[in-house]
């Protein structure tokens, strides 16, 4: 049954050799630098959101460093308490211009949770 | 960091691109992703992380306001996780 719904609509996963064709295509540089620059974006993005820093995208979203404190976790297969050290996480919140364009994408069976 | 920082610094790194040319570059990046999403594709960039759409089930909202009740519709909305190694990046040394 689920594959069947599977079929209707197959989810296609774009990668960074996606994003470089778009580089390619829109902006006109080689592919090679084209390839690199999407390497570079990456890499200054991860950079400044590793030192706890956001990074806000006007019109696509921001993304925002949280600090989590301390909690009482539990191993779901023995039961057993164990802390969970304070951390660091990663969010992402969409624009409100992203989350219109999204809001009525199709959503493959089994990729909605 | 806001975008014009973003493509300030990649345009520093890259003396022989105009300004102009950088930002292209990065709208388009970001065009790309969320024109995959919005045709309900996932946007995988290993070592950053995932970009995917999740269904939100129709539902009876509240006007907070005013406490009256409205239909929500069914929709999609972009969601983001985190990849591996910029989760443990994030928490270095900690």
């Amino acid at each position: 049954m689920m594959a069947n719904l599977d079929s209707v609509r197959r989810s296609r996963t774009v990668t960074r050799a996606d994003l470089a064709e778009a580089v390619y295509q829109k902006v006109g540089l080689s592919r090679t630098e084209s390839a690199a620059l999407v390497e570079m974006v990456l890499g200054e993005m991860s950079d400044t959101i590793s030192r706890g820093e956001t990074v806000k995208l006007s019109s696509f979203g921001s993304f925002l460093v949280r600090a989590k404190g301390e909690r009482i976790g539990r191993n779901p297969k023995t039961g057993v308490e164990v802390p969970i050290t304070p951390r660091r996480v990663l969010t992402f919140k969409p624009s409100n211009i992203l989350r219109n364009q999204v809001s009525d994408a199709p959503v493959a069976v089994g990729d909605d949770d | 960091m806001i975008k014009s920082e973003l493509v300030q610094r990649i345009a520093e790194r890259n003396p022989h691109l105009y300004q102009r040319d950088v930002e292209n570059v990065v709208n388009a990046i970001l065009d790309e992703i969320a024109g995959a999403m919005a045709r309900g594709d996932r946007v995988e960039l290993r070592g950053f992380g995932a970009f995917s759409v999740k269904r939100r089930n129709a539902r009876v909202g509240r006007n907070p306001r005013t406490g009256t009740h409205v239909e929500v519709q069914e929709k999609s909305v972009p969601f983001f996780k985190t990849g591996k190694e910029l989760r443990e990046r994030l928490n270095e040394g900690s």
